[in-house]
């Protein structure tokens, strides 16, 4: 009796244990989200601080990405933003400190609402940056909403800059680019490499040398990224300056050559094993109509691969999307939206990390950085269902 | 060209290629190794970090990166062990069994940083931990998880049946057959999956970034509570942020090759206990 | 004519031949008998040297087909396999459509010509067949087929190459009755223009198809005669109480 009892005990912790996985990724989704989707909806504004025209200026919202545009005088009429055409004026308060005379702010600013006040009352080309708590019932301008976080600003927004004042942007064009073209220039290394590797260990090396072989392959997975990292910082980065007189040697370039050689065992393991189950008559059929072992191999062995080969691909380039040290450690981090394989990139994991550590808990910043960890985690989340749904037709695993 | 012709220029590519892949491994294992060892001595191993980590040696880092294995695998290995003893024993074939496997794969295919994000949102911020070895630990843990659990499972179905079926023949209870019969059997195995996930968690980074790793901390940690140093941090702080980066080469060159031999170590292992048991 | 001269074969350390001596005539078919591991498909597959492709394996004495040494290094193995082709005992068709199964030996020859590959692969599977079955199916998947099906359409992927020799390994021995006539009755069939070499172990179907028998027994060849002496005048013990199903 007692010993049924301990027995349905002991299975039930072994139960219990083996949600831990299923618990885990529940966790992740939720927390990650929670914080991710929150970041949709906030308001990318310098805290307590808004922005006021003229009451005449028929503007009510603006996006963060125009108003960036404005502080920084790209956009510099208001004709620009769809209205009447005449010069924006930007004013903050140091200009208005500027503008009026010190008994008029007051010797500790204590009247300087009333001067933004009285400018944007006057000036109809006005654009202004004021604290929150000017904004009173005596308040003669009119305040500019700016646009909410959405789905489409956040993916559409070219630029990423979250400590820029007094509006922070959120668009994370840059960082998806940086993060494809490194990981596009990473499997364009590491996948004729690799098959190149599988091929040779599957179909023409001995015995004997594939058994050295394979354990080594295997270490090098088993090195850290930041040891990658560091190798690609003191080898590959001077390397590519000097060749190509670069200014800076962190560059795209650089991150795809150590992504490249990071993503080469997934490659070689997942295609070696691929390869390694084409069944011997495929091989014997073929070479028994006198195909050369190669004819055999790339007319009979690699199309019967074919699908293992690409899940090998598929999770290699999900091994260079989510890799993070190393291409923090080698790629420049500066968040440009390019093609050049030349120019420093910054990746979307490379940004979390680079960040987070700055971000205030809970902040607009903060919760952006688990925005883009969302993203990661829905991309390498498809890339594993879409590995296991293919492996599931082919009836393997 | 005759075809013979060309399968003798293709081979001799592939086999350059496959060379290339195997020579960019020495290459950066030996090119750690020749700068790395003329730094490592014992002052190296066993003293505190001096001069804005340019003297001294990484001694704290060292004992951080212990902490962090000893803890996470503590949390990670029962429990991983526990799991795949369920899944692999207990769950027929099946939608359940596949989808349990399904989240053992997902897991596993998350990059490491979301762990770090994750384990700051929830064991730092949210269950209030701080940034602590406790929160480090149980980070690496969950990372870890999926190679222990995959590895077990693997153990445990590499068991000839016919030891079960014996073991059921003589009216043992399947609890009583796993302990006393297929366990057994499966230890090396499993004992290989945890050689090999401490290889992983001693040189992960990005999950200890926000939930334990400090800057600069030269003293050992006293609690659970406590943040520590940690080698894989340390070698990119060495690499990117020092005060001197130049100056701080050499000792960045050292961390990198006890980070190297500590996986070199737990791969050979866990080889080496492969081959032993296989030819068994 | 295929000569075989003192060979003996080892895998490794196993010695699987034993001073094997035996004369295998054209336009004839000529069946290996033993029991299971006596080296049937050993021997076989040395006539088209696809023991090659197995690591360890040590050969001496000689095998000439059509007078020429096989084995000797001016010999190119892939021009020796075109000679001589082979039918395996699990029908292996490649997971590409029928037509292309039957074009590969073509293509892998570089013929480049689709009109003259056309023909060949009409006249390859007539010749197995198969024509009436798969004439309107040709672009579909060859795995889809029949097992019967399958193995003539390997037939006749090898007889698209128009080798000189056909081995069989057991052609029939994983399909059913039906199917195995049909297959029984092409190599019937064919031995007018090719010399064929089968294993079986259907003592029924050496007899029905076979001109000559050599029967092994643990890697010696004990007897080889016509196949009408070995079944109703074995020269032999063994031989006898083998094809009287009395061991096997
Ligand atoms: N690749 C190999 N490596 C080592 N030994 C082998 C290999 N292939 C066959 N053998 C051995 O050589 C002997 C002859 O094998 P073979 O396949 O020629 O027999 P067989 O007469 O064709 O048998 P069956 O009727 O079962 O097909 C057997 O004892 C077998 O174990
Ligand atoms: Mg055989």
């Amino acid at each position: 009796m007692f010993k049924k009892l301990s027995q349905k005990v002991q299975v039930g912790v072994l139960a219990i244990c083996s949600l831990a996985t299923s618990i885990t990724v529940i966790l992740i989704i939720i927390f990650l989200f929670s914080e991710g989707i929150s970041f949709l909806g906030m308001k990318p504004t310098e805290e307590g601080y808004v922005l006021a025209v003229n009451t005449k200026n028929n503007l009510n919202s603006i996006s963060p990405e125009l108003c960036k545009k404005v502080f920084d005088q790209e956009v510099d009429n208001w004709s620009q933003l769809g209205e009447k055409d005449m010069p924006i004026e930007l004013v903050n308060s140091d200009q208005i400190a500027t503008l009026y005379s010190e008994e008029a702010i007051g010797s500790e600013m204590e009247y300087l609402d009333t001067c933004y006040n009285d400018y944007v009352s006057k000036h109809v080309g006005v654009f202004a940056v004021m604290p929150k708590n000017y904004v009173t019932s005596k308040f003669k301008g009119r305040v500019v909403e700016v646009q909410e976080n959405s789905i489409a600003s956040f993916v559409r927004g070219r630029e990423w800059f979250p400590t820029a004042k007094p509006i922070a942007q959120f668009g994370i064009l840059p960082l998806l680019m940086g993060t494809l073209i490194v990981s596009l220039g990473a499997i364009l290394i590491a996948l004729p490499l690799g098959l190149a590797c599988a091929i040779y260990m599957s179909e023409i090396a001995k015995k004997r040398r594939r058994k050295i072989m394979k354990p080594l392959v295997e270490l090098l997975a088993g090195i850290p990224s930041v040891v990658y990292g560091f190798f690609g910082l003191i080898v590959i980065v001077p390397l590519i300056q000097t060749l190509f007189h670069l200014d800076v040697g962190e560059t795209a370039l650089a991150g795809s050559i150590i992504l490249g050689i990071m993503a080469l065992p997934t490659i070689i393991t997942i295609s070696e094993d691929a390869l390694r189950n084409v069944p011997n008559a495929m091989r014997e059929a073929s070479l028994a109509m006198g195909a050369t072992k190669w004819q055999t191999i790339y007319k009979v062995v690699i199309p019967y691969a074919s699908s293992g080969i690409t899940t090998a691909t598929v999770l290699g380039i999900g091994r260079a999307i989510g890799e993070t040290m190393a291409v923090l450690m080698v790629t420049g981090n500066a968040a440009n939206v390019t093609l050049n394989y030349l120019k420093p990139v910054r990746t979307i994991p490379a940004t979390i990390a680079a960040e987070l550590g700055e971000a205030p808990s809970g902040g607009i910043h903060f919760k952006a950085l688990f925005a883009l960890g969302c993203i990661l985690f829905l991309i390498t989340m498809s890339i594993n269902l879409y590995v296991n749904f293919v492996s599931k037709r082919r009836g393997v695993k | 060209m005759k075809a013979i012709t060309k399968q003798k220029i293709v081979f001799s590519i592939l086999k350059v290629m496959s060379f290339m892949v195997i020579a960019i491994l020495f290459l950066i294992i030996g090119f750690i190794f020749i700068k790395g060892i003329g730094v490592i001595n014992w002052g190296f191993i066993s003293k505190m970090p001096e001069e804005g980590m340019l003297k001294g040696g990484i001694l704290p880092a060292i004992v951080g990166t212990l902490c962090l294995i000893g803890g996470s695998m503590l949390f990670a290995f029962p429990i991983g062990v526990c799991s795949g003893i369920y899944i692999n024993e207990f769950l027929k074939d099946g939608p359940l069994k596949r989808f349990m496997r399904l989240m053992t794969d997902n897991l596993a295919g998350i990059p490491s940083i979301v762990f770090g994000l994750f384990g700051m949102a929830l064991f730092v911020n949210k269950l209030k931990f701080g940034d602590s070895i406790l929160a480090g630990s149980l980070t690496l843990g969950i990372l870890a998880l999926p190679v222990i659990i995959r590895t077990t499972e693997e153990a445990l179905r590499s068991v000839d049946d016919l030891h079960r079926q014996a073991s059921y023949a003589l009216g043992a209870s399947k609890l009583y057959t796993i302990k006393k019969v297929v366990l057994p059997i499966a230890l090396p195995n499993i004992i290989t999956g945890l050689i090999l996930a401490i290889g992983r968690v001693s040189g992960e980074t990005a999950p200890i970034l926000f939930t334990v790793a400090a800057y600069f901390l030269p003293k050992l940690p006293h609690s659970l509570f406590e943040q520590a140093m940690a080698l894989p941090y340390h070698l990119y702080v060495l690499a990117t942020s020092g005060t001197d980066i130049e100056k701080a080469k050499p000792m960045a060159f050292g961390t990198a090759l006890i980070l190297i031999t500590i996986v070199l170590i737990c791969n050979l292992l866990a080889n080496l206990i492969r081959a032993k048991f296989k030819k068994k | 004519m295929i000569q075989i001269k003192n060979v003996n074969f080892y895998y490794k350390d196993f010695h699987a031949l034993t001073d094997i001596t035996m004369q295998i005539p054209d336009k004839a078919v000529t069946a290996f008998i033993g029991p299971s591991g006596c080296g049937k498909s050993t021997l076989l597959r040395l006539i088209n040297r696809m023991n090659d492709l197995i690591d360890g394996t040590r050969l001496t004495g000689n095998i000439l087909v059509e007078g020429q040494d096989i084995y000797d290094k001016k010999v190119e193995v892939e021009e020796l396999r075109k000679k001589v082709g082979m039918v395996f005992q699990k029908p292996n068709p490649f997971p590409k459509s029928i037509f292309e199964n039957v074009a590969y030996g073509l293509r892998v020859q570089g013929m480049k010509n689709e009109t003259e590959i056309k023909d060949r692969v009409e006249d390859a599977i007539k010749k197995a067949a198969l024509w009436s079955e798969v004439e309107r199916i040709l672009n579909n998947n060859a795995t889809n087929l029949s097992g019967g099906q399958q193995q003539r359409l390997c037939i006749a992927r090898c007889l698209a190459v128009e080798p000189h020799v056909i081995l069989m390994d057991e052609p029939a021995s994983a399909l059913d009755p039906i199917s195995t006539a049909k297959i029984e009755e092409l190599v019937l069939d064919l031995k007018s223009k090719y010399t064929i070499v089968i294993v079986t172990h259907n003592m029924q179907q050496a007899l029905r198809i076979s001109d000559h028998t050599a029967f092994f027994y643990l890697g010696e060849l004990v007897e080889y005669n016509t196949t009408h002496d070995i079944f109703h005048n074995p020269a032999q013990e063994k031989t006898k109480n083998y094809v009287t199903g009395q061991f096997g």
